[in-house]
Order: C-alpha cells, then sequence, then structure tokens
C-alpha cells in the first residue's frame, strides 16, 4: 500500500494505482478528456495525450497527468490549485480554437464529451484564436463516417482498434498541428480491412467519428404510398432505446418501440426475433448435418457482419468454417420479399425492409452485393441504428415515455426467448444448443432450457455440453481481438472445439457500434444483458423451434430446414478480402 | 592561435587527426584499451562506478548523470537488455555528434561495448541520421573493422563478453532525438514520446531496461575509463565536469566546433575563440541550447557555462549549439524562427504542443507584421508557461523557452513591433521601408540600376524615388547608395 496525501486529505492505495484512481477513491473529480478505462473489456486508454487531467505533486517541476501517472510513498497532490486549474482551462481552449463552432447542429450536440468539458470549466471565452485543422469527411462507407476536423486526438479509436479489436485500421498521421488519426496511405474507410464494428464510434468522445445517417432516406420511403415499408428491429435495441429517452438502464421497452414505429408510419412492424430463430432452424440443421456428414468442424456462428468481415480479412484459410446462414435481418429481408409479399398480395419491389439495428457493420453487410437474391433485389434496403431510431423518433414529437406497448404484426412478428438472447454474448449459440438438444435428444420429455455455463463476460469461454450423450464443446468468444486468439488456435490446429460463437463488438450486440453511448460504463452493457435474459423467461416460447409463426414459414413455403429454396434464400458465401 | 588556446579536446581527441576508416590509427592512440581494461580488470560495478564518480552528465541536452543512469539499467533484471546510442542529432545548426561520428566512430563503438559490460547487455542499436551519409557509412565500415578484429562480436578479446551492434536510421524526425520516441521509431512506430515514468532504464526498447546516451557521451567514456574519474574531473566544474563541445556560429569571425572545459565564461567563448563579432558590429545575445533553448544578453557574457547556469539565465545547455546574434538581429524574428522549427516538428501527440505551439507561432506572426496587440505579450507568455508547464515530452515542455527568455531580456524590442510597429533591428520587412532623401540623392542611378524589381524610378540627375507599393524591402539600394541618401526606418 502507498500512502499520500490529495488536496490535503490522506489516504493509502495499492501499489500501481494512478493520481486519478486515487482521487476518486477519495470521491475528487479530476476532469479527463482522452482517458478511458473499461477494464472489463480490457480497453485501457491511457495515453496522457490530452493534458486535461494535470495535477499538481509537491517537489515536480512540471504539472503530471493523472490519468497516467502512478502514485509513490508520500506524495503530495494538489488537484485544484489555480495552477492546475488555469493550465486545464488552457488546454480545453486550445482544443476549442481547433474545434468548429457547430455545437448547435453537431450529432454529439447536448451528447459530447468536449463540450461537457467546457461547461464543465465554464469557458465562456477561448483566448486563443487562429485557424483550425482543414480535412475532408470520409463518407466512403456505409456505416463510418471520419470527420478530423472535430478529432481531439485521444486516441482512444486507435486503441480499440488496434489493441482491444486487433483491426488496425488507424493510426496518427503527419505531425505537429496536421497530425490526425487517419488509414493505411489515407485509404478511404470503404478500401481498408474496417470491419465496420463500430467501437471506434463507441469510444469517440466527439463527433470525428459517427454513425452514417441514413435517415432521410426511410422517411422518404415511409412518405411515398407506393411502398410497403417494413421495420424489424433486432433484440439488443428493446433494452437500450430507452436510455435514449431517460428511462433507467436495462429497461425492456419492446412495447413501446412497436407503437412508436407505428406513428412514425412503418406500414409493418415486425420482429428480427422471428428471423433469429429462422436462423436456428437453419444453424442448427448445419450444424447436425455437419456432425452427422463428419463436415468441417467446428461451426462458427455467422450472424455478425463484422465478423465476417473479420474473417474474410484475417483468416482467409478459415473461410470454410462459419456457417452459410445469413444474418438474421437479412433472412428476415428474404423471406419479406418472397413469403410475405406473396401473402399479402404486394409486388415485392414495392415493399422496403427497414432494419432497426444496434449494429453499424449492418449498414455495409446491407450492401453485400451476394446477399442480393435473384427474385427479390437487396433483401434489406435501410439500416438505421438505435441511436438513429431514437432521433427519429424525437423528431417525429413522439413522446416515447408515454406510448402504450404495442404486439409486432403478424407472420413475422412471433418469437421465442431463444431470438431474443442473440443480442448479448453467448446468446446464439445457446439458443442454437437449445434447439439441438430438443431435436438429438427426443426421447427427453423435459430436454434443457438454460446453459448458463455459456454465459458470462469473460472474453473467451469454453464450455462443454452433453446432448444425448454426445459431448459438444462450444467456445465463445466476443471482441475481435478475443475472436483472433481463437482463430489462431484453430488456424494452427491447437484446438478443437464443435461450434464456436464469435461476436466483434465486446459484450455482443448489447454493446454494438450503433448503441446509445454507454457513457464509458460497462455496467450498462451488463444490465442491457441482463434485461435480455428476463425478457426471455418472461417469454412462453423458449426454443426457436417451438415457434409456430416458423413451422407454418417451413410448411407453406420453404420445406424442410437446410433443404434447397432455404439454400438458396437464407444462405450465403464468402470471400477473401485483402489486408490493405 | 588565441582560438585554440581556451580548448581542451576529449570528446573531438581524434577528430581531423587519426584516419577514421582505419581501425589501426584508432588503436594507435589507446583504441580500445579501455575496453580491454574494463573487460579484464574491473567488474561491470566498478566500471558503472568510476563513470558515477567521474560525474559526467548527459550531453544530449538534459545533462542527467551518465552514471545515475548505467547503474539503474544495471540493477534492472531482465533477461535482455540493450545499449542504445542517440546519433539523431537535430538541432539547427549542430554538428558536434556528425563529427565524432565521421572523425572518430571507434570511440562511439569502444564506449558502448563498455556500457554493455556494465549494464549487462549484449546488444547495442546506434541511431543515426539517414541525413548523415558519411557518418553511416564510417559506422557501418568501424563495426565492421571491429569485428573481423574481435573487439564487437561474440566473446570479445577471449573475455567471455559478447556485444554486438546494429545501425538503424532516423529520417529525418526532430522528435526521435526525444529518447522514448527514438525507441518507438526502431521498435517501427511512429516517432511519438511515451509516458515517463517508466524510463528506458527500467522499460526501453521493446520493454527491455535500455541504456540511451548520446553520441556526445559516449565519446567521453572510453577516457574516463582508461585514465580514471579523477582524470577526468581535474577539467569543468565541480557540478559539471569534464568538457562541453559547441558548434559556434553566427556573428562572430571564427565559426566552427569548439570543446571547452564546462565553466569557461560565454565571453572567452564569443571574443577569445569566436575571435569577436564581425564587422565591429555590437553583441547583442548569445543563442544556445538550440529550439529548446534562449538567448543570452550582453549583461550575462561573463557566465560560466554549465548546465545550472544556463537554466538559471533561461536557456540550456542543449546538445551544444551556439549562434551568436548581433545587432542587426531581430529577436522576434529569432524566437519565431526557433518556434516554426518546433511547431513543424511536433509529433502531434499532446495538446499544448501540437495546438499551442501553432497559437505562439501564429502571435508571433501577427507582432513582426505589424499586427500585433497589447495583450499578446501576457497571451505568449502565460500560454508559454502553460505548455512548458503540461507538454507530454522534453520538446514541448521546452518549447517556449526562446520566446520566454527573449521576452525577459528584450522585452522592449516586443513593445516596439507592438506599440510602434517598428523592428528596431530593421530585420521584420512587413515594418521597415526604405526612403531617399532628396537632399542627399545626386541621381547616381546606382540604386535604380540595382532595385532587383526595377521599382525605383528617376532621371539621370535627378532625385529618385521608390515606390513603396512595389518595393520588397530587400535593403540592396540602402547597401548600394554611395552617399547614404537612402534610410531605413
Amino acid at each position: 500500500m502507498v500512502e499520500l496525501t490529495i488536496n490535503n486529505l490522506k489516504k493509502s492505495v495499492p501499489e500501481g494505482t494512478t493520481i486519478l484512481e486515487a482521487a476518486r477513491s477519495l470521491g475528487i473529480h479530476i476532469p479527463t478528456l482522452c482517458h478511458l478505462d473499461l477494464h472489463d473489456i480490457k480497453m485501457v486508454n491511457q495515453v496522457g495525450t490530452c493534458r486535461v487531467c494535470m495535477v499538481e505533486v509537491e517537489g515536480r517541476r512540471n504539472l503530471l497527468p493523472s490519468c497516467s501517472t502512478t502514485v509513490a510513498p508520500g506524495m503530495v497532490i494538489h488537484t485544484n490549485t489555480n495552477r492546475a486549474i488555469r493550465a486545464r482551462r488552457t488546454i480545453v481552449e486550445l482544443l476549442l480554437s481547433n474545434h468548429p463552432s457547430d455545437c448547435l447542429i453537431c450529432e454529439r450536440n447536448q451528447n459530447c464529451e468536449l463540450q461537457s468539458l467546457a461547461a464543465e470549466l465554464g469557458i465562456r471565452e477561448i483566448r486563443y484564436q487562429g485557424p483550425r485543422l482543414r480535412a475532408e469527411k470520409d463518407t466512403s462507407s456505409y456505416s463510418i463516417v471520419r470527420n478530423a476536423e472535430k478529432c481531439v486526438l485521444c486516441r482512444r479509436c486507435e486503441t480499440m482498434c488496434n489493441e482491444v479489436q486487433t483491426v488496425g485500421v488507424y493510426s496518427a498521421l503527419h505531425r505537429g498541428f496536421d497530425t490526425v488519426i487517419g488509414t493505411a496511405f489515407d485509404k478511404p474507410m470503404l478500401d481498408t480491412a474496417c470491419t465496420f464494428c463500430g467501437q471506434c464510434v463507441s469510444v469517440c468522445p466527439t463527433a470525428a467519428l459517427t454513425e452514417t445517417n441514413d435517415s432521410a432516406k426511410v422517411w422518404e420511403a415511409i412518405s411515398d404510398p407506393n411502398k410497403l415499408v417494413i421495420a424489424q428491429t433486432a433484440p439488443a435495441v428493446r433494452v437500450a432505446l430507452g436510455e435514449a429517452f431517460g428511462l433507467p438502464v436495462g429497461t425492456r421497452i419492446t412495447g413501446k418501440m412497436v407503437a412508436a414505429l407505428r406513428r412514425m408510419g412503418f406500414d409493418k412492424v415486425m420482429d428480427t426475433d422471428f428471423a433469429a430463430d429462422l436462423t436456428i432452424m437453419e444453424e442448427a440443421s448445419e450444424l447436425i448435418h455437419r456432425i452427422q456428414h463428419n463436415g468441417r468442424l467446428p461451426i462458427l456462428t455467422s450472424c455478425c457482419p463484422a465478423w465476417v468481415k473479420f474473417i474474410e480479412h484475417q483468416f482467409p484459410s478459415l473461410l470454410d468454417i462459419p456457417s452459410t446462414c445469413k444474418s438474421p435481418h437479412e433472412m428476415f429481408g428474404a423471406i419479406a420479399k418472397t413469403y410475405l409479399a406473396e401473402k399479402l398480395g404486394v409486388d415485392p419491389e414495392k415493399i422496403v425492409v427497414v432494419s432497426i439495428m444496434p449494429c453499424l457493420a449492418k449498414k455495409f453487410e446491407a450492401k453485400r452485393e451476394e446477399l442480393s437474391g435473384k427474385e427479390v433485389g437487396t433483401n434489406v434496403d435501410y439500416v438505421i441504428s438505435t441511436r438513429e431510431l431514437a432521433r427519429m423518433i424525437r423528431e417525429a414529437g413522439i413522446n416515447f415515455t408515454y406510448l402504450p406497448d404495442e404486439d409486432f404484426d403478424d407472420m413475422m412478428g412471433e418469437s421465442t426467448g431463444a431470438s431474443v438472447i442473440f443480442g448479448t454474448t453467448g446468446g446464439v449459440i445457446e439458443a442454437a444448443i437449445r434447439t439441438a438438444a430438443a431435436w438429438l435428444d427426443k426421447d427427453n420429455p423435459s430436454p434443457q432450457i438454460d446453459f448458463k455455463s455459456l454465459r458470462g463476460i469473460e472474453g473467451i469461454r469454453e464450455a462443454e455440453v452433453e446432448i444425448a450423450g454426445m459431448k459438444l464443446s462450444i467456445a465463445i468468444a466476443h471482441g475481435l481481438g478475443n475472436a483472433r486468439k481463437l482463430l489462431t488456435e484453430i488456424r494452427d490446429g491447437k484446438a478443437q472445439y464443435h461450434a464456436i460463437e464469435i461476436m466483434a463488438c465486446p459484450s455482443g450486440c448489447v454493446g454494438g457500434g450503433g448503441q446509445p453511448y454507454h457513457g464509458n460504463n460497462i455496467e450498462v452493457l451488463k444490465k442491457r444483458a441482463g434485461a435480455l435474459y428476463a425478457e426471455d423467461e418472461s417469454k412462453p416460447l423458449r426454443r426457436s423451434h417451438e415457434n409456430p409463426q416458423i413451422h407454418k414459414l417451413y410448411e407453406e413455403f420453404l420445406g424442410e430446414p437446410y433443404g434447397d429454396l432455404a439454400h438458396e434464400l437464407l444462405h450465403t458465401h464468402y470471400h477473401e478480402r485483402d489486408i490493405l | 592561435m588565441s582560438s585554440m588556446t581556451s580548448q581542451v579536446r576529449i570528446a573531438l581527441r581524434n577528430c581531423g587527426v587519426i584516419d577514421p576508416e582505419n581501425i589501426k590509427d584508432y588503436i594507435a592512440t589507446d583504441g580500445y584499451d579501455a575496453l580491454a581494461k574494463a573487460l579484464f580488470t574491473m567488474t561491470p560495478d566498478e566500471v558503472v562506478e568510476t563513470v558515477k564518480k567521474s560525474g559526467l552528465r548527459g550531453r544530449g541536452g538534459a545533462g542527467f548523470p551518465t552514471g545515475v543512469k548505467w547503474e539503474t539499467a544495471r540493477r534492472s533484471e531482465s533477461d535482455i537488455k540493450y545499449v542504445l546510442c542517440n546519433a539523431d542529432e537535430g538541432d539547427p545548426g549542430a554538428f558536434m555528434d556528425r563529427s565524432v561520428l565521421e572523425g572518430d566512430p571507434h570511440c562511439v563503438l569502444e564506449a558502448m561495448a563498455i556500457c554493455g559490460y556494465a549494464i549487462g547487455a549484449n546488444q547495442g542499436v546506434i541511431y543515426v541520421r539517414a541525413e548523415y551519409p558519411l557518418a553511416v557509412k564510417r559506422l557501418q565500415i568501424a563495426i565492421e573493422q571491429a569485428s573481423e578484429l574481435g573487439l564487437l562480436g561474440d566473446n570479445i578479446l577471449g573475455s567471455g563478453f559478447s556485444f554486438n551492434l546494429k545501425l538503424y536510421f532516423g529520417a529525418g524526425a526532430f522528435v526521435c532525438g526525444e529518447e522514448t520516441s527514438l525507441m518507438n521509431s526502431v521498435q517501427g512506430g511512429r516517432g511519438e514520446p511515451r509516458l515517463k515514468p517508466p524510463f528506458p532504464a527500467v522499460k526501453g526498447l521493446w520493454d527491455k531496461p535500455t541504456n540511451i546516451n548520446n553520441v556526445e557521451t559516449y565519446a567521453n567514456v572510453a577516457q574516463i575509463i582508461r585514465r580514471g574519474w579523477e582524470w577526468f574531473r581535474q577539467f569543468g566544474t565541480e557540478k559539471s565536469p569534464g568538457t562541453k563541445v559547441f558548434a559556434l556560429a553566427g556573428k562572430v569571425n571564427n565559426v566552427g566546433l569548439v570543446e571547452v572545459p564546462m565553466g569557461t565564461p560565454l565571453r572567452t567563448i564569443v571574443e577569445d575563440i569566436g575571435g569577436g563579432i564581425r564587422n565591429n558590429k555590437k553583441f547583442k545575445a548569445a543563442q544556445t541550447g538550440g529550439p529548446s533553448g534562449g538567448c543570452i544578453p550582453a549583461e550575462h557574457l561573463d557566465t560560466p557555462i554549465e548546465y545550472e547556469s544556463l537554466i538559471g539565465l533561461g536557456s540550456m545547455m542543449g546538445s551544444g549549439g551556439m549562434i551568436v546574434l548581433d545587432e542587426d538581429d531581430c529577436m522576434v524574428g529569432i524566437s519565431k524562427f526557433y518556434l516554426t522549427f518546433t511547431a513543424e516538428e511536433s509529433c502531434g501527440k499532446c495538446t499544448p504542443c501540437r495546438i499551442g505551439n501553432m497559437r505562439l507561432l501564429e502571435i508571433l506572426d501577427r507582432i513582426t507584421e505589424g499586427n500585433g496587440e497589447e495583450k499578446d505579450l501576457d497571451v505568449l507568455e502565460n500560454l508559454g508557461n502553460t505548455i512548458k508547464d503540461t507538454a507530454l515530452c522534453g520538446l514541448g515542455q521546452s518549447s517556449p523557452n526562446p520566446i520566454i527568455s527573449t521576452l525577459r531580456y528584450f522585452r522592449k524590442e516586443y513593445e516596439e513591433h507592438i506599440f510602434n510597429k517598428r523592428c528596431p533591428a530593421g530585420s521584420c520587412s512587413k515594418l521597415i521601408g526604405y526612403k531617399i532623401l532628396p537632399e542627399k540623392c545626386t541621381g547616381c542611378t546606382v540604386c535604380a540600376r540595382n532595385c532587383p524589381v526595377s521599382c525605383i524610378s528617376g532621371e539621370r540627375k535627378q532625385v529618385h524615388v521608390i515606390d513603396q507599393e512595389r518595393c520588397t524591402k530587400c535593403g540592396v539600394c540602402f547597401s548600394k547608395c554611395p552617399f547614404k541618401a537612402i534610410i531605413r526606418g
């Protein structure tokens, strides 16, 4: 333990503690900007670049950054002296002098860490004036917009992309005042190995990294009387959207979300969860098929488009492992523009499918050429993130918290508990195992539903599940850095599993790049996941194959799971991509 | 020659004396004697102790005691340790290290091997500027020759100690002369400083304990080991023993490298060694420490040069640049020159250095263009001090020094620029103008014929006139007029 004094308060803290942590343990607040410690997902940005958290330490010539200075015995620290406060103010004024002053029309207005910091420090004038850095926006990708002019060079995106996700898209380019965060050879984002997981956006303190805004196109479609616009909502949206309207973290607002979408003017409000059940039918069939026919194992879940792009770039030799199943919202689109169109008697050309997703990679996925069927054109027309939906609800003047609960529309609105947990790490594989267990263990009158050994927050988890005397070895990874470890072991033949679930975002879709900002608090993600499991338990049906609408779909249209029509509509293929 | 009498050559002792491409020349001047002495008659602790007692301090600028660095690296436990040589000399006008590398490369190799033995490292890296092709070539030859003779490589002189050396070329970023940026660069990363602590001696290159010194520091080591620390301490002062090499430049009569004992008064360097100011102009200031240093005015000419005294004057030793300024040099312009350099060479990692230096530079630009405002002086001072107080590495922490030291000694000059829109040194082109005095002009046409933009008109034997709109203020007319009929102001 190390004894120290902060603002005349004595404290004893463990060795290796930073001044910032020690101060917080005493209830002393030190403003920060670049610092970010999401310990549970190993996202620790301790680069000390912004110089906002400077404090005075007796006996030291210069001010020290509290976020990255570890305590020493007998240290006497002052966090709020005139010298420290003036320095902090100067630093923030410098940042503001190089920042567009368009807060009123900025994507991050009222939700920006720089703006909050300026407010907290009571900055009323910027004493330093001069030209700002000018840079072109990168709008090349379908998912992420980069605006270097709003970048404060906190380097969080770099840490997230390079160290946590191990994708390595970002690096600082140029020198001095011209320094920007950019891609290798300044390539447009679309031409990089970016997976569009959007985790960089999740941790960006300003609007330097934002999602592509597709809401205008959606409004356009809704207002077109010749279009039948169908909304489908991913599981993770319903446990996070409420946060945008001031509801407690982890509140389930499924019914209000449906009501809001209807009031926005969507013709049909349906559920991606339905398609998640469909995915399980196909994926569990594929798993059993591979096991029974000595096929390639392990099978890897393919619901996460960021992860799929990751394996295409980084592990092209393993492209025969992922399940060929399209992701649920793509399956939804394929069925909506065939089966549903026929049932409703609507020309598929007139159907517009809008996916509401916690994810930014789904925006890119929707543009993949191989996901367009011959008959149906594009499966999904537009993808909007949870954040975009929240903005649209506000824009439409809908008082979200006062909305009644409403149900999804028929036919593609019913779902089981299994599909709900798709939104969290371990959920997809648990859903698949629930169905596989029921199918393989036909004599068992009450096959297992909850596989709690598959749940948790650890980055890589392994579990063995016994079904009908067969031991299935399962691995789960969330976060692409963890995925890389797992895939490297598989490639090198060091690990043997039957099935693996991978989600690109830490904690899975609840922590997706399109979700409301978690405010640098990982507890938020845990509560969202908890809400999904609660929703699962509240459902009368908890196994995908029990979904009556799914039964009907196979009976009336698809035929057999993993059959010919299913292959054509619900499965896809992968291709190698360059790493640079 | 009076310019030689005050000099003592330790670091430069062989430069210009031996053939740097022939190891036998070096050996003939007792080269590699110190390495053999260390390997066969001293324990590593004794080597560290000798360097410590010698009081040798880092010649790269900060003046940290070399022996303490070595001791920390020796005590850090690790399977692998490194010895690094910082040969990324980057101060404008400085060429001390280049001269050592080109003139006596073996003295650096020998010192690095001694250091390796002392701290327990078997691998050394010299980070040298790629813009020093001759230094690179001579280092390569030296490493080759030393390896052939068993003075580098495995089992040196049969002692059981092995030491291998590699060169790594810097690509010209000034910040890579900062030790942690240098290590990032060697590792293939962007040249950006790391947070300290941990210091390199604990966690350096590839996160292994690393001793890093600059060329001139190493150039002293072999002599200290061979002749003993007491010998070394006879030169210099109590706190700054030994000698220091300066690259003397500017308005003195004799320019070039000089090596003087620490404690030598500035006046000796300027007046005796430098031979005084050219053209009988008045000495104005000596700029030391390069972009991180400051300007020392005439009233402090008798200050003995050592680390602490220079810092006390608001300047610093730096790596040894020394530029002598005379009455024609504008101190605001000098600040601007250095700040332009640091602003461009900032790595951009931390806010104060990245944005703060640019804002300072913009203010200096305004002042030298006649657009300065009263509040600018306060802003320069406050912002400059905050940058010093908050920047991440030595580059940023010292970048405002040229401004702060000139504000301290030459504030009036800034005020003249701001309030009277005048450059007293007549150097800021936007603030000066040339006028022909009609009563003195004889119409000789010399000015008109020499004006490079032909903006002077007038008939022969008639009074000439300068077109102020087109005048570029180059000053040619002023210096050519045989009748002193043109005034500047």
